[in-house]
This record gives structure tokens, sequence and C-alpha cells, in this order.
């Protein structure tokens, strides 16, 4: 008993420990919120890089002119031009004068090839446009804004220096002095960049649009959710509730959760061997970038797939079977409802994985630079993240900022892909 | 196994012989010789595993969803053999309706939970008769009063009891010959209990009912006939007043008395 008395009591040791514990639990906690907190200021870090570089791309540089529209230089009747005419007539021409008639004092070749330069080479798009439109403005002079050259551009968001002869400016001393001037009068603004969300892919930054790959990631996806999603659930729902439990399921169990795992520059390659040089599809059309991505995306759907089923209970398949109803007739009248929204979780976050994917299509040539937009899943395209890749890889200053838009686009569609996925979630979420 | 009292065969509705189940290499009932009769209530007791929810599983087959599970001995339904190549499993679930351990209603509105059955089988011409298939289910299961101003509200969202009641009706709707109850109370309180005991005994008109329980009590209070399992083997079975009285066996006394269980 006296020797009990002199050691640590056991209500001090509890104490003891007790603190300890606590000093352990804490101590946890506070990596857990380093941890967090350092994942949270990465993300930070990325997004404010992309937005700071690429928020100034959505905007683009304008310059007023006054454009005569005469019609001995669009080279079109007067009197009555027909719709072609009009379409192919000289738009150039008519811009050229203008930029000319504005600085009247510009007269040798060389500078006046400048000053036109201030204007994009792509700027007649528009004008043409217009008269197309409304042929009465033949002959008459209107002041029109007129997409700026690149340079001129960047110049004006700042990306490269105004100052006259500095190194590494685009811009002439002469330009940069026309542009001063031009920006005096207010005939320099920055307006809403809609060639960005209207046109395909252009060698010309200022005329360069992402609508093209929008359009091709869109053919893609569907052609991926078109066969991966019956594909994908058939798969799930056999291996869940039909197969037997022997070793030549769990063969192709274990195969299934490999082939989640394999680099998807192999499917790739695989699409390039079999869809195009097996079955002949059209290369870098969405129909091949589709397959593929439904080969990239099945494992994710189908493990997702059969998740979802096994998280109903199984007393709903005893109900089910115990008032006789078939094997089938529990799957689609019991399992598959209530799994339902795990699927489709599950298919929307394999499609966003799909949308992202660049490697294997590059693999199958979608890399390839297209100005047109795809009318068809057979014609060829650019998608989202290679029309990212192929900005990045540009030399033009103005590729930078439209790359990193690009980015923004493409976050936002996976973003609003999320969102879907939680709201089903959401509303299909049952409780037992 | 050779005290067993055997009833005429024209007074069993359900009979089994020799009837023995494995799990892989595991003997889980063993040489089971049972006879239930029409219209009695049967429960089956005995100590976890002793295999009463085993056989009461071979009765509708539901062993079948086990890969493991084997059967052999005959068991017959009406003189139809259950394990015949020939039966086709879903009319004998017709047949055989079940009651489970826990509610599981389905998360469907409370008609709709009714109504499947009757659906699947085709029971019903019309949307008037399937109204009357539903309601008269709802009300021999004595739910009717207690649900009939929202039955298109979610089943799930009734209580134990009323859930409980609700998978009988669901399992009466389908009209058929035999009900297996396999611990139809566990989950339910003293007075849900008493509901559905109650239920039971009025159902008894028209089934045919067979039902494992862990309660002693409610074995006596429910059942005319009381068959008692111990570790995979038929020890005793009789009536239940018999049974609770005067147990021939030593492990019936045993395990009635309470020294084990």
């Amino acid at each position: 008993m006296v020797e009990k008395a002199i050691a640590v009591t056991p209500a001090q040791a509890a104490a003891s420990r007790l603190k300890q514990r606590y000093a352990a639990e804490r101590r946890f906690k506070a990596l857990g919120i380093s941890a967090i907190v350092l994942a949270l200021g990465f993300l930070a870090l990325l997004l404010i890089t992309i937005l700071s570089n690429g928020l100034t791309a959505f905007v683009q540089t304008n310059i007023r002119v006054d454009v005569t529209l005469d019609a001995e230089t669009l080279g079109v009747d007067p009197v009555k031009p027909s719709a072609d005419a009009l379409a192919a007539a000289n738009y150039g021409q008519v811009i050229k004068n203008a930029m000319y008639k504005a600085f009247p004092t510009v007269e040798s070749r060389p500078e006046r090839r400048q000053l036109a330069a201030l204007v994009s080479s792509g700027a007649d798009v528009g004008l043409r446009k217009m008269l197309v439109a409304n042929p009465s403005l033949l002959g008459s002079t209107q002041s029109v804004w007129l997409v700026a050259d690149d340079d001129v551009d960047m110049a004006m968001k700042g990306h490269i220096t105004r100052t006259a002869g500095a190194e590494g400016s685009r811009l002439t001393d002469a330009q940069l002095g026309w542009l001063d001037a031009l920006e005096k009068k207010g005939d320099v603004a920055k307006k809403f960049n809609t060639a960005l969300f209207t046109v395909g892919d252009s060698r010309e930054p200022e005329q360069a649009g992402l609508w093209g790959a929008v359009v091709g990631s869109f053919f893609s996806l569907s052609i991926t959710l078109l066969v991966c999603f019956p594909l994908g659930v058939a798969t799930a729902v056999y291996l869940e509730e039909f197969a037997p439990k022997n070793r030549w399921t769990d063969l192709i169990e274990v195969n299934i959760n490999n082939l989640a795992a394999v680099p998807s520059v192999v499917f790739g390659l695989l699409g390039l061997a079999i869809f195009l040089n097996f079955f002949g599809f059209p290369r870098s059309a969405p129909l091949v970038g589709g397959l593929v991505l439904a080969l990239i995306s099945l494992p994710t759907i189908i493990i997702a797939g059969r998740a979802a089923m096994k998280a109903v209970p199984p007393s709903i398949r005893e109900a089910a079977l115990g008032l006789g109803a078939s094997k089938l007739q529990m799957v689609t009248d019991h399992v598959l409802p209530l799994s339902m929204p795990g699927i489709l979780t599950g298919t929307i976050l394999g499609m966003a994985h799909a949308l992202g994917e660049t490697a294997p299509l590059l693999m199958i040539g979608m890399v390839a630079f297209i100005v047109d937009i795809p009318a068809s899943p057979l014609d060829p395209s650019a998608v989202l993240p290679v029309q990212v890749y192929l900005w990045a890889d540009s030399p033009e200053r103005a590729f930078v900022e439209r790359t990193s838009a690009a980015i923004m686009v493409l976050l936002f569609f996976l973003g609003m892909m999320n969102v879907v996925a939680i709201l089903l979630r959401k509303k299909f979420e049952r409780r037992w | 196994m050779n005290a067993i009292p055997v009833t005429e065969p024209r007074l069993s509705k359900v009979s089994a012989r020799d009837v023995n189940v494995y799990y892989g290499q595991k003997h889980a009932l063993k040489h089971v010789d049972l006879d239930i009769r029409p219209n009695d209530v049967t429960a089956l007791i005995g100590p976890s595993g002793c295999g009463k929810s085993t056989f009461l599983r071979c009765i509708n087959r539901m062993n079948d969803l086990i890969d493991t599970a084997q059967v052999t001995g005959s068991l017959t339904l009406d003189g139809d053999d259950v394990y015949d190549k020939n039966i086709d499993v879903v009319q004998l679930r017709a047949r055989v309706g079940m009651v489970f351990q826990k509610p599981n209603p389905f998360p469907k509105s409370i008609y709709d939970n009714v109504a499947y059955g009757p659906r699947i089988h085709g029971m019903a011409r019309d949307q008037a008769e399937l109204d009357e298939i539903v309601m008269g289910s709802l009300e021999k299961a004595g739910l009717l009063a207690e649900v009939k101003d929202r039955l298109e509200e979610t089943g799930t969202g009734l209580s134990g009891g009323q859930q409980q009641r609700l998978c009988i009706a669901r399992a009466i709707a389908v009209a058929p010959e035999v009900i297996l109850m396999d611990e139809p109370c566990s989950a339910l309180d003293p007075i849900a209990t008493a509901k559905v005991e109650e239920l039971i005994d009025e159902l008894r008109e028209n089934f045919t009912i067979v039902i494992v329980t862990h309660s002693m009590q409610q074995a006596a209070r429910v059942s005319q006939r009381t068959a008692f399992f111990h570790l995979g083997e038929l020890v005793e079975v009789g009536d239940t007043e018999q049974i609770f009285t005067n147990p021939q066996h030593p492990l019936t006394q045993g395990y009635i008395t309470g020294r084990f269980g």
C-alpha cells in the first residue's frame, strides 16, 4: 500500500494520458488544416494566373475609320451589284484607302503599308458582312470599328511596350505615333471579343476563335456519351446482378479496374490502330475522337455504376424477388432507378474527364490546324484542350492571353458538368 | 429423427422429406422431415444458426440467391416438387410470399408498394381492379385506416410497425398460398409487435403461415404448431401447447426453459 502511494496514482496517469491524447489530436487537426490551406493556395494561384493572363483576351482593340464603300474600288457594279460580287469584292483596298485618308500626310509606299497594317488583315470580313446584309450602303461613307492588328492590340493592353524605339516593340515608331493620334481622337477602343466565341482557329490571333473547338468537343462528347453510357451501364448491370462469381468474372473485374489506370495516350494509339488504320475512319474527326474517349471513360462508368448498384440495399432485391419478380424486373424496376443518380454522377465525371483529355486525341490527328467549324462528327475538327495546346505552342504574344482564355472556357464547361452532377445527386438522393 | 409425428399427406401444405442444405462445405440443414399444415401458423424456433431461417428460405427458394447454397431432398408444395427443374421460381414465389426481418418497403408510394406484385403478375385487368386489390390488401393488413388518406406518400416514411404491415400487405396482394415470415417483429417495438401478431392470427384464415422467431412468447402466442431446430437438425415438432408444456426431447426442454439459447 505504501509503494502505491509513492508511485503516480492511476488518476494522475490517466490525466497525463488524456493531455497527450488531446495534444496529438490538436497536432493532427493543425496538419490537416495546413494541408487544406496549402492545396487551396495552389488552386488560388492557378486561377489567379489564368485569370490575370487571360481576362484581357475577352476584349479586343478596335479602330474606328470612315470607310467609303465606293463601287469602283470594290470592283462591283454600282447600280445593281449581284450578291456574289458583293461577297467577293475587294474590301481590303477600301479599308486601306480609309486608313490613307485618315493620315493624308503619309505618302511613301513602305509607310503606307505600315499604316494599313494597324488594322487586322481580317477586318474586311466584318465590312463584307455589313454590305452583304445591306447593299444600299454601297457608295456611302460609313464610320466603322475595325478589328486592330494583334500587335496593336497587345500594345494597347500593355503586354508589349509603347515606348518609341524601345527594344521588343513590334510596332515601328511611325505606327506608334499614328496609334497615339488615333487614340487622342477617340478612335481606338476595346470592345468585346466576339470572334473568340464565333469563329474557328486562325493564324492571326485577333481572328482566332474557339467556336470550332467548342463544336468539336460537343460532337466528340456526344459520341462518347452515346457509346459509353449504354455500354457501361449494361456491363455494370450484368457484372453486378447477373454474372456468376467465378474466376472469369474476377479476371474481368481486375481488368476493368486496370483499364481505368491505363495512360490515356495508349488508348490514343489503340484508336489510331483500330479506328483509323483498320476501319479507315476519317482522320481528325470527332467521331474517332469520341470513340477513343468512350474507351477511356468506359471503365470509369462501369466502376461507378457497379458501386452505385452495390449501394442499393440487398433487402430491396429480396423484397422484389420475394414477390415473384424476375431478376430483370428486379433490376429495371428497382435497382436501376435507385442507382441512377450514382450512375449519372459517374457518367458526368467520366465525361468531364473525357472533355479535358488531350494526349489520345493528338494520336488520332485532332491536333491539325482547322479553321472551319465542323458541321458533322465526320468533319475534321479541333477540341478545346487541343486548341489550348495549339495556342500555347504559337509564338505570337496575343496567343498567350488567348490560351488562358481558352483554359477558362474549358474550366467553365468542366465546372458546369460538375454542377450538373451535384444537382443530379442532390435531386435523386434517397434516404433509407 | 425417430419420434417425429408425420401428419397425413392431405393435411400438409408444405412437406419436407430428408431436406439437406449445404453452404459450400458447411452442412447447414440436416435431414429435415417436416409437414406444415394448411391454415396453421407454424413457428420455427431455435438458437441462432440452427437452420430455421435456412429452412424457411428453402420453401420459396430464396436460397437460390446464394451461389454456394445447395439443397437436396424433397420439398413439396401441394404435392409439387419445389426444386423440380420444371418449376418456375417466379411462379413459386407468387404462391409463397415472404416477409423479412427488417421492414423493406420499396422507396415508392404506399400504393405502388402494394400494387407492384399484382402489376408484375398481371393480376389486374384495369385500374379499378388494381385499386380493389391494393385496398383489400391494405385492409387485410390492418393498415388501410391509417394510410388511406396518404396512399401517394412514400412507404419509407411510415413508422417501423406500419412499414412491416405494409410489407405484409404487399405480400398478400399477390394472393399467395403460404406466407413465410422471417422474424417479422425483431425490429419492432412491443406495441407494433402486438399489432403484427394480431394480424398474423387473422391472416391464418386465408393463408398458411410459417414464422421464424427468436421470441418463445411470440411462438406460444401466435402459432398452432412449433418446430424446434438445433444445430441444423429438426429436434422436435408438435402442437405449440404440447411443445411448451410437455416437450419430449431434453434439448427442447432446455431451450424453452432458458437453460441455453
